[in-house]
């Protein structure tokens, strides 16, 4: 298994992971390095683990019954399942931005001011105006929102709900994005300034992302992992992937030729 | 080589083929304008010359077909890995087929002066020298069809060959010209016909490793020459 992510120093590394639902296993013996200077995109089939991977890298899998992770994850070299991790801190330094934009049924403002608040970022109002601002600014959507911060953060477009939660995720400045098919709810041109996105937080952020379109996984990322049946077949620089994949599984899957 | 699965989607399989067979049709119609241009040639039959310059014209209309599908197979398909590589490389091909016409149609057109001078006997060196080049272009078409690398790869020895007829042509033009002096008009024509199926046979080398390319993702490494004659006397 290829696990070399051509990086010097890892920004998370995980070892051997296993992952069961019940008796059921959903990840089978997955090593793989993540970095900083690149965005990392996840691919497979539906069913393979993709998100499954994605929440140990958080401890998501935490709140799911009956799940059962194994092997090691670590994040700059610490275990991030050893006793003394705090789970929440480890969530504000590896931050998720999910599918479905979710936004917390309270004002704009209030969605990004939550996680500085919960960790206490901000000593003054001010501070965490300036926390919420420079966060909306990163996530591109500053100027559509700066004059209505009162406004529910529910009442925006999927675009913008989008944004919103990823300036909620880069509010709390995390060391780690992930992010499960994020841009599956919109459409091309939303779609689109979220990539760009990406793009610009891409060397400040290790950025893992879950996506489903393969134009999107080759625009936006630098290394690909294709994921099938619960291990990690192929795992590569972007353009090798999409160009001269080695694997079979994952030439056929990206060509359309799977299943 | 390997046998690739059906596409789920089944109209892009059919998009695949139709691009191949008009890659397949470029290439059918490169080996019957060389070979009608040669035999027009020796014949001495202008009629028949001026006939492979008309046709020319359908082979730049396969070429734009070749370029709409491929754009169109882009543009929809989006294709990746091993069909990316494959249609980038019609594309690439379908021109070089295009430039391969062309030099069988400049043979067509030297015919009328080749035709009105007294014979000229190295001349009987140039069908062979064709028949050697169509060999290669049909072979290197298979092997675009079905993706084969292994093929693709033989072919590239083969330039080898045709380099050395040219080589041999050559050396015994020179040699018909001084003895001959009032033939260096027409022998100089024939030295350009050579030259013209030397090109056309590293042209054909080269859709060679383009299909190579196609099927493996890796470049072929250098192919050798053994005689600087065909690259040191470039008429063009
Ligand atoms: N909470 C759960 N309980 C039991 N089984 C689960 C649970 N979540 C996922 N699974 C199973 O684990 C496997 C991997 O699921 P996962 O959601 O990680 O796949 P995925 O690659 O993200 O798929 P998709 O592309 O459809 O989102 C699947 O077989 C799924 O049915
Ligand atoms: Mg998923």
């Amino acid at each position: 298994m290829n696990t070399a992510a051509g990086s010097p120093v890892p920004k998370m590394t995980a070892r051997n992971v296993n992952v069961f639902y019940g008796q059921k296993q959903a990840i089978k013996d997955v090593s793989i390095d993540v970095s900083r200077e690149h965005v990392t995109a996840f691919i497979g089939p539906s069913g393979c683990g993709k998100s499954t991977f994605l929440r140990c890298l958080n401890r998501m899998n935490d709140t799911v019954d009956g799940a059962r992770v194994e092997g090691r994850i670590e994040l700059d070299g610490q275990d991030i399942y050893a006793s003394v991790m705090d789970v929440v801190q480890l969530r504000a330094r590896v931050g998720m931005v999910f599918q479905k934009p979710n936004p917390f049924p309270k004002s704009i403002y209030e969605n990004v001011a939550y996680g500085p608040r919960l960790h206490g970022l901000a000593r003054s109002r001010a501070d965490m105006d300036e926390i919420v601002e420079s966060a909306l600014r990163r996530a591109g959507l500053w100027d559509e929102v700066k004059d209505r911060l009162g406004e529910s953060g529910t009442a925006m477009s999927g675009g913008q709900q989008q944004r919103l939660c990823i300036a909620r995720a880069i509010a709390v400045d995390p060391e780690v994005i992930l992010m499960d098919e994020p841009c599956s709810a919109l459409d091309p041109i939303a779609t689109a300034r979220i990539e760009e996105l990406i793009d610009e937080l891409r060397g400040r952020y290790a950025i893992v992302i879950v996506t489903h379109n393969m134009q999107q996984a080759a625009r936006v990322s630098q290394k690909t992992a294709f994921f099938h049946l619960g291990t990690l077949v192929e795992y590569d620089d972007t353009s090798a992937i999409f160009t001269n994949p080695k694997a079979t599984r994952t030439k056929d899957y990206i060509t359309g030729r799977y299943g | 080589m390997a046998e690739n699965a059906a596409h789920t989607v089944k109209s892009f399989d059919e998009d695949i083929a139709q691009l191949r067979a008009v890659i397949t049709r470029m290439g059918g119609l490169c080996e019957t304008q060389i070979a009608d241009a040669v035999d027009a040639l020796v014949a001495r039959n202008v009629e028949a010359a001026a006939r492979v310059v008309e046709q020319d014209k359908r082979m730049d209309a396969l070429e734009t077909e070749a370029e709409a599908l491929a754009l169109r197979i882009i543009a929809l398909r989006a294709p990746l890995a091993d069909d990316l590589r494959e249609v980038v490389a019609a594309m690439k091909i379908a021109g070089v087929m295009e430039r391969i016409g062309d030099y069988a149609k400049n043979i067509a057109k030297r015919t009328p002066v080749v035709a009105q001078s007294q014979p000229i006997g190295p001349a009987v060196i140039v069908p062979e020298m064709a028949r050697a080049v169509i060999e290669i272009i049909r072979d290197t078409l298979d092997a675009f069809v079905d993706r084969d690398a292994e093929k693709a790869l033989a072919i590239l020895q083969r330039d080898q060959q045709v380099d050395e007829y040219y080589n041999s042509l050559f050396r015994a033009l020179l040699t018909f010209m001084m003895e001959n002096p009032n033939t260096i008009t027409p022998s100089t024509h024939l030295l350009f016909v050579a030259k013209n199926l030397e090109r056309i046979g590293d042209h054909a080398t080269s859709v060679a490793e383009m299909v190579h390319f196609t099927a493996t993702g890796q470049r072929p490494a250098e192919r050798p020459k053994t005689d600087s004659t065909s690259s040191v006397y470039t008429p063009h």
